[in-house]
């Protein structure tokens, strides 16, 4: 059209203009109280995204996300009470707990005891209250304090799920491991949300795990059934040179919520990182992940399982950035789409002029269960190196018959077949977590879903 | 891997500067006014001698447009086009339309032949072997079997060949300027049945202001007895071309098409935006080959063709068949994205590619496999090669309707980087409602079967004989999917290796 389109606000966006005019100087702000609103103006610049920005073409949030929810407030004993049996998934595993209600910090319901040496762990509002200079990520890992590095900006920034989060952000972890320090206890992030009534939490983390340190980051996030809540947690986290990081984010929301999460990775030098998210629970989920490697030399390892069944709306979006060269990135993402469930792959690798001998692979997987369920790839490459090896590859199809046969020609129940064939299929992607209690919780949970189906 | 040495070498023979047919033909025209109004379409259309309905069809495009913007989503940058500053409109000055080719000016004839084009049936019979966009062939005599050509000079179609010939089959190979005039029913069902007057940016243009192309029609049962081909050729200057081409396989017809095309090398930037509409019925199949060759503009990126093309096909009859291939060079930009429109049950579309790029080139193309119908498949394999600044990038689509039961897709895109000032991007699409459609997509040359490298290494090859081997294999694959008179040229740029390929 010649006319420029002036889009109608959807509900939503007039919702978190009115939040965010009402919220003024009643945010934890100290110095951020700019960044907030520079964040904000960016956010309504764009407005919701829609299925004509490229970047979010499968998840239309004009159409997904009806209203804004008012800010949640603080958790009341009721939900503090729940609050004590979340992320009972990782139970088994014995990591130390640093429970948030409603987004809110909760340090009666953590283990802050005995922290191991070169690890710290504190809240993101009261570094805020304090009025410390917002811990955001700096632009090369390993420099120098998170909160002197003011200006610099993640590999996230200018998503508009991002730019919503620093605008409302609440609270959060903010943990760093020293340089060196080994933290072999893994370190639980439990997200729970306890209130019965609609609300919206925007929670903020900042990891950074300092040259040749290890960590192994656990992250859960859960709620009740029946409340239409909505989510948006985001993580910045930064690996040193040499820093080892295995994060695994288990999303067992309520059904009917919504649950935006971006992760916001800058990382050094011979680094290696893993990141792994297994996803049954909320109604409306997107979980993206912005990686950039500005170092050589490091192995990163991201992969995904999602478990979908009713209406629910997946979508698992990926930018690795190699900005430095001899990276090494492995890549795998499994969807099991059960009922009229969608499940979005969109994964973006890039190769910067430069960052020659990078070898990068990804790969993803769609298994529809369904005549009702939808399966969406887009895995992109963008490359400006000549000596390197990338490649993708992406699949969609249904159960193999032949498989199933073979199964029950052997006096296997249908039922039962199906399952064994989907667990090996899911098991596949599980199998890249390092951590092996890990593995076996999600092979747990896998069951579990598989349990539940009709 | 880096690139092989004979790779870059290969494809420093096809670089920008060696392009071959950068000449121009100097003869008087006859033009539109410049730029683009309702009175450039009703000229077009006087000059045409088009039926009422037509114009209207045309004036309604225009309007339509009028409210259209220009896409941006693809990665080339160029700079804005002014399409007020463009002849629409361009012939070659004649008294009276020719009706022999001993009435069309010698120096167009001369043009074509020395593009290694003739056209005067006696020598195509008596053995001249011809190539579109590639110099004299070897000239064996088994090569030289008969093709009829349709030759497309700036706005006009100066000659078709062998028409007689093929009225005796059934097959209609003419203009589609005279296809309105002799068969108004036929153009009328099927023009804009394919690509829709409001389709995109650049087809709501060419609808409104297309000048020439080509239209087949094969009847029921009939297998079109020779490859049937047009040759465009744009020469005016600031002029734009704007075919169009219809072509309908009925019921069990057979027809293969091919389409050659180069410019002079100028500084200024020409707009070529095509449209290309195939339709297949029953049982029908229709192969659609092209060797792209538009000038490409310098080295350093001043001149060349603006290539935005929309060529689409559509399977509309059961287990009927469309294939594209296509070699492209040429065109500082291009913007091309040939697709298949799988409707009918059992039907089938292909799509081949070899995109080279070289200089400041910016290649954005690739396909579309809509699958629509039961039991459809589709096959799209592409191969992407950019060296010096080049950008290459492969776009493409596949997706499966909630009721393309057993819907099959197999998708293969590599690309070749060659030196460090390039890029090479794949953006795939595929989006599955039907949980019996099977989709692949892999774009890797790791994906060589470990199982045929094994079997070859076993019987005493090293690890790149064997790859070689496999990869030569699967590229005669894609380059018998091209007609022999193209094969020749092809040949020549496929047989870049694939060695050191990225995704």
């Amino acid at each position: 059209m010649t006319a420029e389109i002036t889009p109608i606000k959807t509900a939503a966006e007039s919702g978190l203009a009115a939040a965010f005019a009402a919220l003024r100087g009643r945010l934890p702000d100290g110095a951020v109280a700019a960044r907030r609103e520079a964040a904000f103006r960016r956010f309504e610049a764009q407005g919701l995204p829609h299925r004509r920005v490229e970047e979010w073409k499968y998840t239309d949030l004009r159409v997904l996300m009806r209203d804004a929810k008012p800010l949640a407030g603080a958790p009341d004993a009721g939900a503090r009470a729940r609050a004590k049996a979340a992320g009972g998934v990782f139970a088994m595993i014995g990591a130390r707990r640093v429970v948030f209600v409603d987004g809110a910090f909760a340090p009666e319901l953590s283990d802050l005891a005995a922290l191991e040496p070169g690890l710290k762990i504190s809240s993101l509002a009261d570094a805020l209250s304090r009025g410390d200079p917002p811990p955001l990520p700096p632009l090369r890992a390993g420099e120098g304090r998170e909160t002197e590095r003011l200006a610099a900006a993640g590999p996230a920034a200018g998503d508009v799920a991002y730019e919503l989060n620093t605008a409302f952000m609440g609270d959060g972890a903010i943990v760093e491991v020293g340089a060196g320090a080994e933290i072999a206890r893994p370190l639980h992030l439990v997200f729970f949300y306890g209130a019965q009534r609609s609300a919206a939490v925007f929670s903020r983390s900042l990891v950074i795990v300092g040259a040749g340190a290890g960590l192994t980051l656990l992250e859960s996030h859960e709620g009740p059934d029946g409340v239409d809540y909505q989510v948006n947690t985001a993580l910045d986290l930064v690996v040193g040179d040499g820093g080892r990081l295995n994060r695994i984010k288990v999303n067992a929301e309520g059904g009917e919520a919504l649950h935006l999460a971006t992760l916001s990775a800058t990382i050094g030098a011979k680094a290696n990182v893993s990141d792994f998210a297994f996803l049954t629970g909320g109604l409306v989920v997107r979980n993206q992940l912005f990686v950039r490697c500005a170092g050589a030399g490091t192995t990163l390892a991201l992969g995904g399982a999602s478990l979908l069944k009713g209406r629910q709306h997946g979508d698992t979006t990926l930018l690795v950035d190699h900005a430095a060269g001899g990276c090494e990135g492995r890549e795998l993402f499994k969807s099991v789409l059960d009922g009229a469930s969608r499940g979005v792959f969109q994964g973006k690798i890039i190769v910067r002029p430069g960052a020659q001998k990078t070898d990068s692979r990804m790969m993803t997987r769609a298994l529809l269960l369904s005549e009702d369920a939808e399966a969406d790839n887009k895995p992109e490459l963008e490359i400006f190196a000549d000596d390197v090896q990338c490649g993708h590859g992406a699949t969609s199809g249904a159960l193999d018959e032949n498989l199933k046969f073979y199964l029950m020609a052997r006096g296997i129940p249908e039922k039962e077949a199906e399952a064994l064939l989907i667990q090996s299929f899911v098991g596949e992607a599980i199998e890249m977590v390092p951590h092996e209690g890990v593995r076996d919780v999600l092979m747990a949970a896998t069951l579990r879903w598989l349990g539940g189906r009709p | 891997m880096p690139a092989v040495q004979e790779t870059v070498e290969r494809v420093r023979l096809i670089d920008v500067d060696q392009y071959k047919y950068g000449f121009e033909t100097l003869i008087e025209s006859e033009k539109a006014p410049k730029g683009l109004s309702e009175d450039t379409i009703r000229f077009i259309s006087a000059k045409k001698n088009e039926p009422a309905w037509l114009l209207e069809w045309r004036l309604g495009a225009y309007r339509h447009w009028l409210t259209m913007r220009e896409p941006r989503w693809a990665r080339v940058d160029y700079p804005p086009i002014d399409y007020q500053d463009i002849y629409y409109y361009a012939a070659p000055k004649q008294a009276v339309a020719p009706k022999s080719l001993d009435e069309v000016d010698p120096e167009i004839l001369r043009t074509y032949e020395k593009l290694g084009i003739p056209l005067r049936e006696q020598e195509l019979l008596a053995g001249v072997a011809r190539r579109p966009g590639g110099e004299a062939a070897d000239g064996s005599p088994e090569r030289a079997r008969p093709v009829a050509v349709d030759a497309v000079f700036d706005s006009v179609s100066v000659a078709t060949t062998f028409k007689n010939e093929l009225k005796k089959a059934g097959v209609i190979f003419m203009p589609i300027s005279e296809a309105v005039r002799e068969h108004p029913e036929l153009v009328k069902q099927y023009l804009g049945s394919v690509v829709p007057v409001s389709d995109n940016f650049f087809a709501t243009l060419n609808s409104a202001v297309f000048s020439d192309g080509s239209f087949v029609y094969v009847p029921p049962g009939v297998r079109c007895p020779m490859e049937l081909s047009t040759y465009f050729r744009i020469n005016e200057r600031n002029s734009g071309q704007f075919e169009r081409t219809l072509i309908i396989a009925d019921k069990g017809a057979y027809v293969s098409y091919l389409e050659g095309c180069t410019a002079p090398r100028r500084d200024e930037n020409q707009l070529h935006a095509a449209v290309v509409e195939l339709i297949a019925l029953d049982d029908a199949e229709i192969k659609y080959s092209t060797v792209q060759n538009w000038y490409p503009g310098d080295a350093q990126g001043r001149g060349g063709i603006f290539n935005f093309v929309t060529k689409r096909g559509h399977c509309r009859g059961h287990r009927s068949r469309i294939s594209w291939t296509q070699v492209e060079t040429g065109s500082a930009i291009t913007w091309k994205y040939p697709s298949c429109i799988l409707r009918g049950d059992h039907s089938r579309g292909e799509f081949y590619s070899i995109a080279i790029s070289n200089g400041r080139q910016q290649v954005d193309s690739g396909t579309k496999m809509l699958h629509l119908g039961r039991n459809t498949t589709s096959r799209i394999i592409s191969k992407g090669i950019a060296a010096g600044h080049s950008n290459n990038t492969y776009r493409g689509l596949v997706s499966a309707h909630r009721r393309a039961v057993g819907a099959r897709n197999f998708t293969n895109c590599d690309s070749l980087l060659i030196g460090n000032h390039c890029g090479a991007h794949t953006v795939p699409y595929i989006e599955s409602k039907n949980p019996t459609a099977v989709f692949e997509h892999e774009a890797t040359t790791s994906k060589i079967s470990e199982e045929i490298l094994f079997y070859c290494m076993q019987r005493g090859l090293s690890q790149e004989d064997a790859v070689a081997l496999v990869v030569n294999g699967f590229v005669r694959d894609v380059l018998q999917q091209l007609p022999m008179e193209f094969a020749v040229e092809a040949q020549k740029l496929i047989s870049i290796s694939l060695e050191g390929s990225v995704g």
